[in-house]
């Protein structure tokens, strides 16, 4: 296996966006992405999409964006992981690259939620058909579970919950392209209206369009792109546990983020302690708590008093999402996985502006499907 | 859901027809044809008991539209006495009276219909233990 | 001799009370309560319905019965309620509680003494010895328009009877059906609420068919009224079955055991079987039991029980109605009431 590097990042907007089509967010991102990596070889895509068949009727998606790309007649494949499908396009770019095969593959990811399809029914579809979903349970609810499951056992607050929100927020108003760039307060999350008891409305990340792309190339090629400092992708792993939450021995814990993180920090070389600038997948505010514990960045129970504490904001000690998250940025679910690597390769160029983490080096982008039955962990490494 | 789907699990949607793993004892609900804890395809059927504890559970107020004029409506965890662990509601009774480890029995009840016109699509759902 | 092997009976845990309806049509709450001799009647949850009412009182008659499901060779439900037009409750509840397949099953319709009906055709199976058990039950989720009469008493629940040979609870001394054409209630398809004739309901339908096959089974089976411990009649209201039983020689301490419609309403198909079933949570060994329903349309089943040694032992082993009655009970404001049962028109699913 050889070195991997991000030689190109792109994303649309993300929120409502009436006017774009499907295909055409998907062009805008690589476009971008083309145009971020000053080249234009391509030998390869894969595209991170969790339900265009319901959500706007539209399967064998690979050949359409390739097609709207103007890249016929290159192989193109759409990989779904549910709300992993993102970090699971990523892995696939970057397994083709790394084995030799291809010189230049990108990976995309992209969702077009608002054309009135049943969300909620049509999300619910990441979880157990036959034996969650047929009861009448919904993300939010599953999630909800989760968080009844940890305040129960770990005595997690209301509060800390939407502390949460409140940070990504604060970094989201930073980020021009986020759904929601705008502050929020805990008053706020607390007096939003109830989706599944404990979860508010501000405790969930939206119903959002949107597309992102990265390209990922061998060193060779990397070295040719030039404008950018250099951003390699050290790790790349991906887990999978049991598909309904009820099965889980432990509802508090994410076993599946806690053995790719694991084998994460052994292909990087790497200890949670040495990360400086994470994203991570805040579907739910309580998401965000499961997957620091099961990154191993506090104890079981401890990530509600880091996030307390300040520890994870911007100029805080561990730094999640800086994007904003998916809770401010938007939740495009084919997206999202792709768009954490975006905001990893901008922080590693030390591109972020007014949200730079100052001397961030290595970062590590953490996506996840269902309740947490996929995750896929990225590590990426930028220059001393 | 259309009934080839939903007739495939009535003895599990219905009787709560499970399997016990004939190697290592494990007991899986629904059943599968391997097990996920020793690899053995050896099963013997069992029939659950209806009597378990809420582990946790939920309020859902923005519901998936089958579920539409029920909301809000409880759902939870709960954990049957073989150890089996299911999600379902919990019904007949107000939030506030729940409680982790509440004892439950389970019912059989209308789940769903995909419309006025479609089949009614039936199975568990649980109730607080009354004394 | 064949008879009751195991019994069941179950009501939803939701209410409503008569002076929320009388209230909600401008009616006088205190002439309705004193007319009907009603307080409240049962609602169904949105999720129950005549099968799932049927399944719960027919797993606690299992419990009672203590028998193999699998020996059942009959299962019959009588209810005006069905939830498909076409397409059988029966098959529902044999899956659900492990019945068959070998099982003959059929659902039966006759306005309100089809749970009468049922019974009696799982009795007549084992007597004739055509299987070892049958069961035959009675549940409603009852209709009554809005703003009609029959919104306050029109109620929902169900009792369910195993019928054997074996280890008998209370036996069937004597049956006796009493039948004609009298249109007083009907429902045609497509329809959602019965209409009914007012008053020609009283004298020509109800009492005309409950004091005919009164007045038969007393006369052929030689007892008389004093005999009974206990008497049960169809309750359409409060003050039907008393009269009627009055009218038959009974005293109202013989009927007041039977008698739920107070706090339960009519559950039409499950009217008079509830009622048996509250007898049975209470009768002794020796103890008669006389038992009359009535369908408009019209006609009534009578039988005669006779509880034996048996009966004690079983009463415990499953909720007693009476103690189901009292529980839990939630109490729904009318708004509540009508979306429960469907009296709203809503959207149909984007």
């Amino acid at each position: 296996m050889r070195d991997v590097y991000v030689i190109g990042i792109g994303m649309t907007h993300f929120g409502e966006l009436w006017d774009t089509s499907f295909r055409d967010l998907f062009v805008e991102a690589a476009l971008e992405a083309f145009g971020d990596a000053n080249m234009d070889r391509l030998d390869s895509m894969y595209i991170g999409c969790m339900s265009g068949g319901l959500f706007v009727g539209q399967e064998h998606v690979g050949a359409l964006l390739a097609d709207y790309l103007g890249r016929v007649p290159i192989p193109t494949t759409r990989v779904e992981t549910a709300c992993a499908s993102g970090g699971a396009a990523v892995r696939q770019a970057y397994l083709e690259v790394a084995s030799g095969m291809s010189e230049v593959v990108l990976a995309g990811g992209v969702e077009k939620m608002t054309d009135s399809a049943d969300v909620t029914a049509a999300l619910a579809t990441a979880a157990d058909q036959e034996y969650e979903v047929y009861q009448g349970v919904t993300f939010p609810g599953l999630y909800a579970l989760m968080a009844r499951a940890h305040m129960h056992t770990y005595h997690t607050t209301r509060e800390q919950l939407a502390l949460v929100a409140v940070k990504n927020h604060h970094h989201g108003a930073m980020n021009s392209k986020t759904q929601f760039p705008f502050e929020i307060t805990v008053e706020q999350v607390l007096a939003s209206s109830m989706v599944a008891d404990p979860l508010r409305l501000l405790d969930c990340s939206p119903v959002s369009d949107g597309a992102a792309a990265v390209i990922l190339a061998s060193e060779e090629v990397a070295k040719q792109a030039k404008g950018h400092p250099l951003v390699r992708v050290v790790a790349s792993t991906q887990a999978t546990g049991a598909m309904a939450l009820h099965t889980r021995t432990d509802l508090t814990r994410l076993d599946t983020v806690e053995h790719s993180a694991q084998v994460a920090y052994q292909q990087a070389g790497i200890t949670p302690d040495q990360v400086d600038v994470t994203e991570v997948h805040d579907c739910f505010t309580i998401a965000e708590i499961c997957v620091m514990e099961a990154l191993g960045y506090a104890e079981p129970g401890r990530a509600a008093a880091l996030v307390e504490a300040g520890e994870t904001r911007l100029g805080g000690s561990m730094p999640i999402n800086t994007s904003g998250g998916l809770k401010s940025k938007g939740h495009p679910v084919g997206a999202s996985g792709v768009a954490q690597v975006v905001e990893l390769t901008i922080q590693l160029r030390r591109e972020g502006g007014t949200r730079q983490v100052e001397g961030a080096r290595i970062g590590l982008a953490q996506n996840m499907g269902g309740t947490g039955a996929s995750s896929t962990v990225h590590i990426l490494e930028g220059q001393a | 859901m259309k009934s080839p789907q939903y007739t495939r699990e009535i003895p599990q949607r219905y009787r709560l027809e499970a399997e016990k793993c004939r190697q290592c004892g494990k007991v899986h609900f629904p059943p599968r044809l391997i097990c996920d804890a020793c690899q053995s395809q050896e099963f013997e059927q069992v029939i659950l008991s209806r009597a378990g504890r809420i582990l946790t559970w939920t309020v859902i107020h923005v519901p998936p539209t089958n579920f539409d004029l029920e909301a809000p409506y409880i759902i939870a965890i709960v954990e049957l006495e073989e150890g089996v662990r299911l999600t379902c509601q919990v019904v007949d009774c107000d939030p506030e009276e729940l409680a982790v480890d509440a004892p439950v029995e389970m019912v059989f009840r209308r789940i769903q219909e995909d419309s006025q016109a479609d089949i009614i699509q039936y199975g568990y759902k649980a109730v607080l233990s009354r004394p | 001799m064949a008879g009751i092997v195991g019994y069941g009976a179950y009501v939803p845990c939701y209410r409503i009370k008569a002076e929320t309806i009388a209230r909600q049509w401008g009616g006088d709450p205190a002439a309705v309560k004193r007319g009907l001799l009603l307080e409240e009647k049962t609602v169904p949850g949105q999720d129950e319905d005549t099968i799932t009412i049927s399944v719960q009182a027919a797993r606690y008659a299992l419990q009672r019965a203590d028998i193999s499901p699998a020996d059942i060779g009959a299962v019959y439900i009588g209810s005006e309620s069905h939830p498909y037009a076409v397409k059988p409750s029966g098959t529902v509840l044999i899956d659900a509680l492990g019945i068959g397949p070998k099982v003959h099953v059929a659902d039966y319709e006759f306005a309100c003494k089809a749970g009468t009906e049922a019974m009696f055709v799982a009795w007549s199976h084992v007597q004739a010895g055509h299987m070892k058990y049958a069961i035959g039950i009675g549940a409603d989720t009852s209709q009554g328009a809005p703003g009609d009469a029959l919104e306050y008493t029109a109620s929902a629940g169900g009792a369910a009877f195993i019928m054997g040979t074996e280890n008998v609870a209370a036996e069937v001394l004597h049956t006796y059906s009493f039948t004609s054409d009298t249109p007083d209630f009907w429902r045609k398809e497509y329809e959602y609420y019965p209409q009914h004739s007012g008053r020609f309901t009283g004298e020509p339908a109800y009492f005309k068919h409950i004091l005919g096959a009164g007045r038969g089974m007393l006369e052929e089976s030689d007892y008389k009224p004093e005999d009974f411990a206990f008497a049960v009649f169809h309750m359409p209201n409060g003050k039907f079955p008393l009269r009627a039983g009055k009218m038959l020689g009974f005293k109202k301490e013989q009927i007041e055991e039977g008698w739920l419609v107070n706090i339960m309403g009519n559950t039409y198909s499950g009217s008079s079987p509830t009622g048996l079933a509250a007898i049975l949570d209470v009768a002794k060994p020796g103890d008669l039991i006389f038992m009359v329903s009535f369908g408009s349309g019209a006609g009534s089943d009578g039988f005669i029980f006779q509880a034996t040694e048996r009966l004690p032992d079983i009463q415990g082993k499953a909720p007693k109605i009476r103690a189901i009655l009292d529980q839990n009970k939630r109490y729904l404001d009318y708004g509540l009431y009508a979306k429960y049962r469907r009296k709203i028109i809503f959207n149909s699913p984007v």
